[in-house]
């Protein structure tokens, strides 16, 4: 435990004295126990190698250290043995005793827990050479690999809370406004509003108290940046946190948290406590008389409340309902004062601004978009997982040479951006640099970060009723057109995709997103249609192959589809008869299969048992 | 004072003012369905929405929370306007086909329902305006009912619909009800009521002998205003 620390030169003394302590040659295991890999069951990959260290009598001479995400999900269990980083992958929960014996004790590498580069079938040994981090740019996500996120010491060993001594003892609060604002960090949760300007105005405005808020409420379906953040990093955020509180004047911070993150909830308790232990939170911080705390409150799981005044209300303990915002929250936010709001990965970019000053930061990115940004790559992709790259980064290197493109040699479609108020960007669009303003000009968005590739097996009318029917539900209710608008608007697409879509659904579709883009309240309703809208859009004709020919191209709309087998492909194999759940396949071995369509419930198990891509859907 | 155009009508009005409040003042009539003086603007209903022109930004605004401001343009029926309250109108047909008062305003505004959405069949006149809540919250201070759910399955009732010991059955929410959806039953002698489940004791006029009010109701004004409920035993008409 860190004592009190009253200064910021005793602060520098803690730092090099851990730092002095981590023996960079030392050898040493990291386990990444991220909820990804604690889902592959990691937990007990983690006591297995506590147990075999201390039977081998291990346990002062390795370094072993849990920690957060590092990103490359898909490949879960993983654990990097340093110095020399050799990156294992899919470790089995049984594996610990062998990769001491073998790795950390005789030098030898385990080629089965090695990573095998898909594109030119070699074995990668060491964690840099692996194209997914290759080409990344991992700032504010790197850290994650170098601290257990429940050890303050880990934090400060590695320079943790400088950025924040540095601002305390050595610059005025506008200061560190102008380095933000010369900066030009904008809002990663999406709005992509400038943070500087944001914090200049709370400062100034009327009234006190002054709040600043941490939103981390992310709730877009496939992203987990902000969590993956908070759960890896917790230090890094609350010190980004208490240096803007201290620029904006504010003696009282707030994290809104989903409650459906526990991890993430229990890291940023045990963080907040460690820093107040350690003088870094609460009265007098580092000596400089500038006090200031932070509470959790734990959302109770509504998209909405990621909206900043239904976030308030819901803090306040009322419903997590917006309010129309013609007054700023930098004027009248949380409880009627001041606030400043920032999303986890905005306020995670703070100290390093502070740190490496607002020319470094601006060196980074693109003319309007500053600092590098963190993405969840998901869906028909081979590389599962959290991508940090420079802002202005294409979405093609993300998608191909990040992501390694898409599985089983498909085709790319299209891909989701900025989660359901984002849109889907077509083929045509991937050499776009993926930043703030680029994508919102083809009518998506960047968002804060949700990336889902989609392949020619993904249909776009379902795809559109799937993010629609998810604001159905998330829509708070309160104003007409998002509570009674993206309902119906649902309900025409649940029919075309049913065959019952009719001449004049599509123009009608556009009607009523037009009404629901003026009219809806908030920012939630404001961009409801964007999914409908870009699948329109970019995707017209499979929206009339469905209206009209009764026909779905992609072959996923079930009351719109056939299987059937090719009979030139089929081998008479027989997988489809033993995988199909209700006997509609059936054949005899060596001889062509068929499909009773009066028995076939379109489930789509014999397509994906068939080895020789006999099964047609039409 | 701030100096401001509303359709083409040069217009006068208090800097802080709502475009609505400063529209109606000067006869200039825009549709509203949950906005009422007694009660804070909410801006749910989005029929009182206006194009507001400000410099070179020009959006569309709900005109019952918007303050005007020195300059502004105000369109109150432009084409935008005109498109959200019928989609508006449209929604709220469909949820509410037994609404008589949402079809009269419809014809009036020369809205038609749209064929494509099928009317709800849960006979619900409900169109979640909020004024009931904020009544009984604001203006009559009891706060009995609420929200439950949220989306479309959003709905207004007493907490976990049981019968509620906070509410007087005043009849203020089923008063202020724009769609009737709120029913309030008097017996036929009128010695009680019943309102969100709860059937309420009326009180006898000492002078005329009529029921005039629930006894919970001339209860909680007496608390209320430290007048002794003997006082309160005569009705309005005889007092």
């Amino acid at each position: 435990m860190t004592s009190k620390i009253k200064s910021f030169n005793e602060l520098k003394s803690v730092q090099k004295r851990l730092k002095a302590g981590r023996d960079p040659k030392k050898p040493g295991i990291t386990v990444c126990v991220g909820t990804g890999c604690l889902a592959y069951g990691t937990k007990k990959l983690v006591e297995n190698f506590r147990e075999e260290l201390s039977k081998r009598d291990l346990a002062d001479r390795i370094d072993f250290r849990t920690s957060g995400c590092h990103g490359f999900c898909e490949r879960g269990p993983m654990v990097v043995l340093s110095p020399e980083k050799i990156f294992y992958q899919r470790v089995g929960l049984a594996d610990a005793g062998e990769i001491i014996d073998k790795t950390l004790l005789k030098g030898e590498i385990i080629d089965r827990l090695l990573y095998v580069d898909p594109a030119t079938g070699e074995k990668v040994v060491h964690e840099d050479d692996v194209p997914f981090y290759k080409k990344q740019s991992r700032l504010v996500f790197g850290l994650n690999f170098q601290v257990d996120p429940e050890s303050i010491e880990d934090y400060l060993a590695i320079g943790g809370y400088g950025a924040l001594g540095k601002a305390l003892t050595g610059m005025k609060p506008e200061e560190i406004i102008q380095e933000i604002i010369k900066a030009n960090l904008r809002g990663r949760g999406g709005g992509g509003f400038p943070a500087g300007w944001k914090w200049d105005a709370t400062r100034k405005a009327q009234g006190e108290p002054k709040y600043i808020v941490c939103n981390a409420d992310e709730g877009d379906p496939g992203a987990y940046m902000d969590r993956s953040l908070l759960e890896g990093n917790p230090h890094l955020v609350l010190e980004g946190m208490v240096i803007g509180a201290y620029a904006i004047g504010s003696s009282q911070g707030y994290i809104y948290v989903r409650n459906e993150y526990p991890l993430a909830v229990k890291n940023i308790h045990i963080a907040i406590r460690q820093a107040r232990e350690a003088g870094l939170l609460g009265e007098n911080i580092l000596g400089s008389g500038f006090s200031f705390d932070v509470k959790v409150n734990r959302g109770g799981g509504a998209f909405v409340c990621g909206e900043s005044s239904a976030l308030f209300a819901s803090l306040e303990g009322r419903a997590g309902e917006p309010r129309a915002k013609y007054i700023h929250a930098t004027d009248r936010g949380l409880y009627d004062k001041p606030t400043n709001l920032n999303n986890v990965e905005t306020w995670a970019n703070v100290p390093f601004i502070i740190e490496r000053g607002a020319d470094w930061f601006a060196g980074i990115g693109t003319a309007g978009s500053k600092g590098t940004k963190i993405f969840s790559l998901v869906g028909k992709i081979n590389n599962t997982g959290l991508v940090e790259v420079p802002m202005g980064t294409t979405l093609r290197e993300i998608v191909f040479e990040i992501g390694g493109g898409i599985p089983d040699g498909r085709k790319f479609k299209a891909i989701q951006t900025g989660g359901p108020s984002g849109g889907c960007i077509p083929e045509q669009y991937l050499d776009l640099p993926v930043d703030f303003d680029e994508l919102t000009k083809i009518g998506s968005m960047m968002g804060s970060g949700g990336l889902i590739v989609m392949d020619d097996r993904n249909c776009m009318v379902n795809v559109a009723k799937y993010f629609t029917n998810f604001l159905v539900n998330e829509s708070c209710g309160k104003c007409v057109p998002c509570r009674e608008g993206i309902r119906r608007m649902r309900d025409i697409l649940a029919d075309i995709t049913e065959g019952k879509g009719r001449e004049g659904d599509v123009e009608l579709l556009e009607k009523i997103s037009t009404g629901i883009l003026d009219g809806a309240l908030c920012a939630l309703g404001n961009s409801a249609p964007n999914p409908v809208l870009s699948t329109i859009r970019y995707f017209r004709d499979e929206y009339a192959a469905h209206i009209k020919e009764k026909r779905c191209p992609a072959g996923v709309c079930r009351d719109l589809i056939t299987y059937s087998v090719d009979a030139e492909k089929c081998t008479g194999c027989m997988v489809c008869v033993k995988v199909c759940p209700t006997g509609a396949a059936s054949g005899e071995r060596k001889k062509v299969h068929v499909i009773d369509q009066a028995k076939c419930t379109k489930c789509g198990a014999c397509r994906e048992s068939c080895k020789f891509d006999s099964i047609i859907v039409r | 004072m701030v100096n401001l155009t509303i359709d083409n009508r040069k217009i006068e009005a208090e800097a802080g003012q709502f475009i609505l409040d400063v529209a109606r003042e000067n006869g200039i009539v825009i549709p509203t369905l949950c906005s009422h003086e007694s009660i804070e603007p909410t801006g749910s209903c989005r029929l009182c929405v206006v194009e507001a022109r400000q410099g070179k930004k020009t959006r569309i605004v709900t005109s019952c929370l918007y303050p005007v401001a020195k300059g502004m343009i105000v369109d109150t029926r432009s084409e935008r306007v005109m498109n959200v309250r019928r989609l508006v109108l449209q929604l709220l047909l469909a949820r509410c086909p037994g609404s008589e008062q949402l079809k009269e305003m419809a014809a009036e505004m020369g809205v038609e329902a749209e064929p494509r959405f099928v009317p709800d069949t849960d006979n619900v006149k409900c169109i979640l305006c909020r004024m009931c809540v904020r009544t009984c919250e604001k203006v009559v201070g009891v706060s009995a009912i609420g929200f439950s759910y949220r989306g479309p399955e959003k709905n207004v009732c007493t907490p976990f619909k049981e019968e509620s010991e906070t509410c007087i059955g005043c009849g203020a929410c089923a008063y202020i009800c724009p769609t009737g959806h709120i029913e309030m039953e008097t017996t036929e002698t009128g010695d009680t009521r019943t309102i969100w489940g709860r059937t309420f004791k009326m009180k006898i006029c000492k002078v005329c002998g009529r029921y005039f009010a629930p006894e919970d109701q001339l209860v909680y004004i007496s608390q209320k205003t430290g007048v002794p409920i003997e006082d309160l035993a005569v009705c309005i008409s005889c007092r």
